[in-house]
């Protein structure tokens, strides 16, 4: 026989007699899973979406499209995002960069910044309209000031960029645990001699910063802006428990028409969107931020 | 009876031969080292006996038996891991007891034996202590002890002392050797370490590129290299190389008229120890130009040139020599080799 | 840490003084707004009326709190939303953990893609597929019930568990396993008396992990049910009908449990988030 060919099929016999099947067995349960209930929902999704009466149709992305709310909550939606995620990264990093500096109280301090990580977006919006409300805190504390003199309300129709500014500090409040969680582990796997080597030929800290830190937590950095906008375009509970339907968000039109209109294949769409919206971002992150396994530590 | 013998065995992994037909025999009771350069197959080998790879082809047999398809645990053998691999969530007590207790041997003797070995390895005062609390030198005592406890047919070690400090790494090869001498077990060893090789081992098996390149007692490694990479690899300094051209079956080396093996023609390869030379008058000897000379205390150590040859010579402590001296120095007939210059094989020793 | 404590005796006292401050405001940023609903929840009608407020904690009593407890609905929501934590860390631990495993331990001919799988998840906002769900779970009997809250809420935890435990066990040595192998273990015997006791602590923080993401979902469980909400779904019905301080009181309930797990796996944080960003 060739001999090519003989040592092809020895080395393919070899690797299946070798192959294991445990491995298969251990992810099984988890890929059926996922595959019933992620992959599944996530097709019925589009068809929902994409379909009217059995059919292909556009009919439920142009009653979307058309909808009074549709531009508000497209709007809203990405406000939101753009207002909140830059803040969180920033204050997480300086979070991360605060607590590299001191020694005792580190523990209590981290757990302390970590406490929200547990909070839902309802219950933030809860917190924070205990504090934004027309007798909250807020206005007690601008009444004492002498800033305003009479109860002003801040969560209403009438005054949206009010309004949304509550929202995302409620949403800043609440989600810059997360950033802070995974840019602090990032930062614990760069050696601190780097940032040393670095102090040692001169460079100041901002220098060391921009030049040192940010490039080595890459990684970190990137995983928390995919995380932390995905999850910024979900955004809901807050936003209703803090405005109702004043200020429409995606999730909350998604919501709207599966619960009170009862519309199916609207709020698929909506679920459509939101989906490649979070899939761009995603893809955008990963261009932008280019993470080199070889550059890296 | 435990012997083992490694029969025709390969592993590949994906496009990498690990380990291309490799044989050895090992007899029982006897101790023979894996020694070679990281990356030679030789844990890789030893991993295959232990049950923990298996070959892509070949066969072991352990007793007589082939042990392919068993479970490590079905062959009657015991380990001392790399970082030692001692349980951290069980006592000193219990990670030695662990093999008889899997054995479901009954207090008395489970008692017994730790007692034993822990008394060899002089681990009595921490048997209640967990792992974390000892120092790596303890810990290697613990898996050893471990190891012995439950009297194994084979035991395997895999660089069981590359974690340990330079001092503590010579306490614990003394120590092992005394241990395993009484215990007789059939030991193979694996080191990248010559020195701990030559010392403990009946036989050394020298590897390099997934092949056994030399299986032979340590003196006889040392003195007979039968590859230039094994002259290389064993010996501080290693062996020195230097190329001379052959006339009419005899090299020249400074007034020494040296007859080369049959068959060798043009250039061969003199493989020269360090120690197998002598210091004569620059008149009479072959010339080596120093440039650096290293007192060591129990030696002196010159690293020049000989035919713009670098070499490293070792003489006495008690010559003086400083960089930059050109000296004379005469080769020990009996203690040279020759190799081949092209296949680095050497010829087979002169009658 | 010898090196991060030694830093602050050569920092000038002025700098020592700008790194507190900057702490103790973050601090406060994140405890204060908490200490408000707290005394939101705890004060009662007259509280929520109260004008201007001095934010000091007088007036206050746990009877307001205990008073929404006993309220229509919130005892069995809360309940609910318990039901539906534990099935969530039943399935994600029982069919992430193996799959973390097998992630960790073996090379075989697919794990890319199905590291891709479970890191595809994290692009997906997935509480937007409860929406399609509703039909088949109508179908299956499982709508208004805490079982398919569990189910939806283990396709978020699931995937974070299977990475999180691929960490924990790559965290514990591959030799130890070997070890056991060596001296009479088989591998079902040495998973059980090795790797499962050093693992454990991870794992039940991910387990931890779990019960939080679904006790703090909103939307999958206020589209999933009717009259068998969860705590969250629940509030976010009667939200617009119930009086400020009962919604405190539900911001608090909802604050206190997640507050605590979160203390309990306090030194777990990191390293988890440290392997699950990677």
């Amino acid at each position: 026989m060739w001999p090519g060919i003989r040592s092809f099929r020895q080395r393919r016999y070899q690797m299946t007699s070798n192959r294991s099947w445990t491995p298969y067995l251990l992810i099984l349960p988890s890929v059926a899973f996922l595959a019933l209930l992620f992959v599944a929902p996530l097709v019925q999704t589009i068809w929902l979406a994409l379909s009217e009466n059995g059919a292909p149709s556009l009919a439920n992305m142009r009653t979307m499209v058309n909808d009074l709310n549709f531009v508000p909550s497209l709007r809203n939606t990405f406000l939101l995002a753009l207002a909140v995620v830059p803040v969180q990264v920033a204050i997480a990093l300086a979070m991360g960069t605060l607590v590299a500096k001191i020694g005792a109280g580190r523990e209590t301090i981290l757990w302390i910044w970590t406490i929200p990580l547990g909070i839902s977006d309802l219950a933030a919006g809860m917190v924070w309209l205990a504090i934004l409300q027309n007798t909250g805190y807020l206005n007690s504390l601008l009444f004492g000031l002498g800033l305003i003199e009479r109860q002003t309300a801040w969560l209403t129709y009438q005054t949206p960029v009010a309004l949304f500014v509550g929202i995302a500090v409620a949403e800043i409040w609440r989600g810059t645990a997360i950033v802070m969680v995974i840019i602090v582990a990032g930062l614990n796997q760069v050696p601190r001699e780097y940032r040393e080597a670095a102090e040692i030929f001169g460079a100041g800290p901002w220098t060391r910063f921009w030049r040192i830190t940010l490039p080595l937590i890459r990684p970190a950095l990137q995983s928390a802006l995919i995380l932390r906008t995905v999850l910024a375009f979900e955004v809901f509970a807050v936003v209703y428990a803090l405005g109702g339907r004043n200020f429409p968000v995606l999730v909350g039109e998604a919501y709207t028409w599966q619960n009170q209109n009862q519309n199916y294949g609207v709020a698929g769409a909506y679920a459509v969107l939101i989906m490649v919206i979070s899939l761009a971002a995603t893809v955008v992150y990963l261009k932008a931020i280019k993470v080199d396994p070889e550059r890296l530590p | 009876m435990a012997d083992i013998i490694i029969d025709r065995v390969q592993k590949t992994f994906a496009a990498f031969h690990a380990l291309k037909d490799v044989s050895l025999t090992i007899g029982d009771g006897e101790f023979v080292s894996l020694l070679g350069p990281s990356g030679c197959g030789k844990t890789t080998l030893l991993r295959i006996i232990a049950g923990l790879e298996t070959a892509t082809a070949g066969d072991v047999r352990i007793g007589g038996k082939t042990v392919i398809g068993l479970a490590p645990k079905d062959r009657g053998l015991a380990m001392v891991f790399q970082n030692y691999a001692v349980f951290p969530h069980m006592t000193v007590y219990e990670n030695v007891a662990f093999g008889l207790r899997m054995q479901k041997a009954d207090d008395a003797r489970v008692k017994a034996q730790v007692e034993r070995t822990a008394g060899l390895l002089h681990i009595e005062e921490y048997l209640d202590r967990y792992p974390n609390r000892l120092s790596g030198g303890q810990r290697q005592r613990v898996a050893v002890a471990r190891a012995l406890a439950v009297e194994p047919k084979v035991l395997l070690m895999d660089e069981p002392l590359s974690n340990l400090d330079a001092l503590l790494r010579l306490e614990m090869r003394t120590e092992l050797k005394t241990v395993l001498q009484s215990a007789g077990t059939t030991t193979i060893y694996v080191t990248h370490d010559q020195t701990e090789a030559m010392g403990l081992s009946d036989r050394i098996a020298v590897m390099h590129y997934g092949v056994i390149e030399q299986v032979g007692t340590p003196v006889e490694v040392y003195n007979h290299p039968r590859t230039r990479f094994v002259g290389g690899f064993i010996g501080s300094p290693p062996m020195n190389f230097i190329r001379l051209p052959v006339i009419a079956g005899e090299v020249e080396a400074g007034g020494q008229k040296l007859a080369v093996p049959a068959g060798a023609t043009g250039e061969i390869l003199l493989g020269l120890r360090g120690e197998a030379v002598e210091r004569v008058s620059t008149a009479d000897g072959l010339p080596m130009h120093v440039r650096v000379a290293e007192p060591m205390g129990s030696h002196l150590l010159l690293t020049g040139s000989i035919r713009d040859q670098l070499v490293r010579i070792v003489l006495p402590a008690s010559e003086t020599v400083r960089g930059g001296d050109t000296i004379g120095l005469k080769l020990d007939r009996d203690r040279l080799t020759w190799l081949s210059p092209d296949s680095g094989k050497a010829y087979p020793a002169t009658p | 840490m010898s090196a991060a404590s030694a830093t602050p005796a050569n920092f000038p006292s002025s700098r020592r003084w700008l790194v507190w401050s900057g702490i103790a405001a973050l601090c406060a940023w994140v405890l204060v707004p908490i200490y408000l609903v707290a005394l939101g929840a705890l004060g009662g009608r007259q509280g929520v009326y109260q004008w201007p407020k001095t934010g000091l904690p007088t007036g206050i009593s746990i009877e307001p709190f205990l008073l929404f407890l006993r309220s229509e609905g919130v005892t069995q929501s809360f309940l609910n939303s318990l039901g539906a934590a534990g099935i969530t860390v039943v399935l994600s631990i029982a069919l992430g953990a193996p799959a973390g495993y097998a992630l960790a331990r073996y090379s075989f001919v697919g794990k890319d893609s199905y590291r891709l799988l479970v890191l595809l998840t994290r692009a997906f906002p997935l509480a937007i597929l409860a929406l399609p769900l509703t039909v088949s779970f109508i179908r299956l009997g499982l709508y208004d019930t805490v079982y398919g809250v569990g189910l939806i809420h283990t396709v978020l935890a699931l995937p974070f568990a299977a990475l999180v435990t691929q960490g924990i066990f790559l965290g514990v040595p591959r030799e130890l396993e070997e070890a056991a192998w060596i001296f009479g273990c088989s591998r079902v015997q040495a998973f059980f008396k090795v790797v499962v006791p050093l693992a454990m602590p991870g794992i039940v923080a991910t387990a931890v992990f779990a019960f939080v993401i679904s006790w703090n979902e909103v939307f999958a469980a206020s589209v999933l049910t009717v009259r068998n909400r969860t705590l969250t779904a629940y509030l976010l019905t009667v939200l617009s009908e119930s009086p400020m301080h009962f919604r405190f009181a539900g911001g608090l309930l909802l604050i206190l449990p997640s507050v605590v797990f979160i203390f309990a796996v306090r030194r777990y944080l990191f390293a988890i988030w440290g392997i699950s960003s990677k």
